[in-house]
């Protein structure tokens, strides 16, 4: 009963975010500040967790097809593939969970318990529309292109690792990459990216927004805000999976 | 004037405000007072609209308020200034852009325009310099007075302030209240103050309303509190430091 409650809640929270912004210039203001915030403060986290995940799965996948029947540039097909279609989308968007998530949520949720939230309604301002939807639209422009950026590092790192630990040569990694692309692949990405995005800055704003009490209802917003998260990227991920690639 | 009649608010099963009515009136401090879990902080929130009340009538010079749709309610809303307990300042903007942003928000000031209007804002709270300080590292009087400067920057005709005293040291305190009695006058403007500060009633006070377990309790000049016969209220002024 409580998860339809909480579902309700959240469908509720959407629609009263989607008015006229009170001053559209204000509004393009605040999106851009909250892109830079989500973007570029992002940026060294996404790069590092990317070029790693490409890295290991080079390894991992050189070591699982030690065979003379299997082509050694398969391993770069394999890599693409993977990093594209799961690994980049997915694991990026699950570290922004943690760090874009918690920080929206526990800056939303400081601002309730400190009143500021009210001194803004009382002024007349819709508070969700001023202070959540340049979040959303933020994350939902600035969160693909971080996947875009993290797919590009992964193969990266992941040719890197490949000529550097002697698994496969660099000329035949790219072999692989180029060999049966399929451009849907990176739409496939993106819609998966956009989904996430909308998730993790929706459902942390909810966290936040819903915060009553003190210090330490702040920081279980914060938590509940990136668990909460995950669990929405992980089951829409099987969602969009089943739906766009299922056969 | 505003004007409250028959407010019912609850919670759950809890009765926090029952059957209160009484009026507030232009140009003098309007005092709500009573003990702490007595519902006078639930009052304001529902004579602000941050509350939503189960009954009654709230009504600002005879426009009534609960019957307003959300959008009517905002044109009220930019006519009430707020000063909260905490101050309630937005941390990631500094004192300008504090008191800048009804502004920039709800008029077509040029920036020029703005700045002056901040400036006389917080000229008339005694604060200068302080333009591109953020609210982190002022002392809890001065952000009480950024507070006031934001809720006068669009000149208000209510003005509600909730425990404008709270946390201050006496001297502070008097600072505050004096200027909240000036401002009042100056621009004829309807305050509310939630308080429990006898000290700042009895020398500001005009209107004062005694909130008791959610009921009005009494309701009168302060001169006419001492002979009220009113148990209640003279136990809670005799409870209270001054």
């Amino acid at each position: 009963m409580k998860f339809f409650e909480f579902i309700g809640q959240y469908v509720l929270f959407l629609v009263s975010l989607f008015s006229r912004p009170e001053r559209f210039r204000v509004f393009v203001k605040q999106t851009f500040l909250e892109m830079s915030s989500i973007g570029v403060g992002s940026f060294g986290i996404v790069s590092l967790i990317s070029l790693f995940t490409g890295a290991v799965s080079t390894v991992h996948i050189g070591y699982q097809l030690v065979s003379g029947l299997v082509p050694d540039y398969l391993i770069g097909r394999i890599v693409r593939d993977s990093n594209i279609l799961e690994f980049s989308p997915t694991i990026t968007s699950l570290v922004l969970a943690g760090k874009v998530g918690s920080s929206i949520a526990s800056e939303i949720g400081t601002m309730k318990v400190s009143e500021q939230i009210d001194a803004l309604e009382i002024m007349g301002v819709n508070s969700r529309n001023y202070l959540v939807l340049p979040k959303i639209v933020a994350g939902v422009f600035t969160i693909p292109i971080l996947v875009v950026y993290a797919m590009g590092l992964s193969l990266i790192g992941g040719a890197i690792s490949g000529e550097m630990s002697g698994i496969i040569s660099i000329d035949f990694f790219v072999r692989g990459l180029r060999s049966d692309f399929i451009p849907f692949s990176v739409w496939f990405a993106m819609i998966k990216a956009t989904t996430f995005a909308f998730i993790i800055t929706s459902v942390s704003s909810f966290h936040g927004y819903k915060t009553e009490g003190g210090a330490l209802e702040v920081g279980q917003s914060s938590t509940k805000a990136v668990v909460y998260s995950c669990m929405g990227i992980i089951f829409c991920d099987y969602l969009i999976s089943t739906l766009l690639l299922g056969v | 004037m505003i004007e409250i009649k028959n407010i019912y608010k609850s919670f759950g099963e809890k009765d926090v405000l029952k059957d209160v009515s009484a009026k507030f009136y232009k140009g003098t401090c309007n005092f709500v007072i009573g003990a702490s879990g007595s519902g006078k902080s639930v009052l304001m929130k529902t004579m602000v609209g941050l509350e939503q009340v189960d009954k009654g009538e709230i009504t600002y010079d005879s426009r009534d308020f609960v019957a307003m749709s959300y959008n009517d309610k905002k044109t009220i809303r930019q006519e009430i200034g707020m000063l909260f307990q905490g101050t309630a300042l937005f941390d990631s903007l500094t004192v300008e852009d504090n008191v800048a942003f009804p502004l920039r928000m709800f008029t077509k000031m040029t920036p020029a325009e703005v700045i002056e209007r901040v400036n006389f804002c917080l000229k008339r709270v005694n604060l200068e310099n302080v333009n591109k300080l953020f609210p982190s590292s002022l002392s809890g009087g001065m952000k009480k007075r950024v507070g006031i400067a934001r809720a006068i920057a669009l000149n208000p005709k209510y003005l509600f302030c909730d425990e404008p005293n709270s946390g201050l040291d006496p001297i502070t305190s008097r600072l505050i209240d004096a200027l909240i009695q000036e401002i009042t006058e100056e621009y004829d403007i309807t305050t509310i103050i939630n308080t429990h500060d006898m000290k700042s009633l009895f020398d500001m006070g005009s209107n004062i309303v005694f909130i008791y377990k959610g009921e009005k309790w009494w309701e009168g000049e302060k001169e006419g509190i001492r002979s009220s016969g009113n148990t209640e209220l003279l136990t809670f002024m005799k409870a209270s430091e001054f």
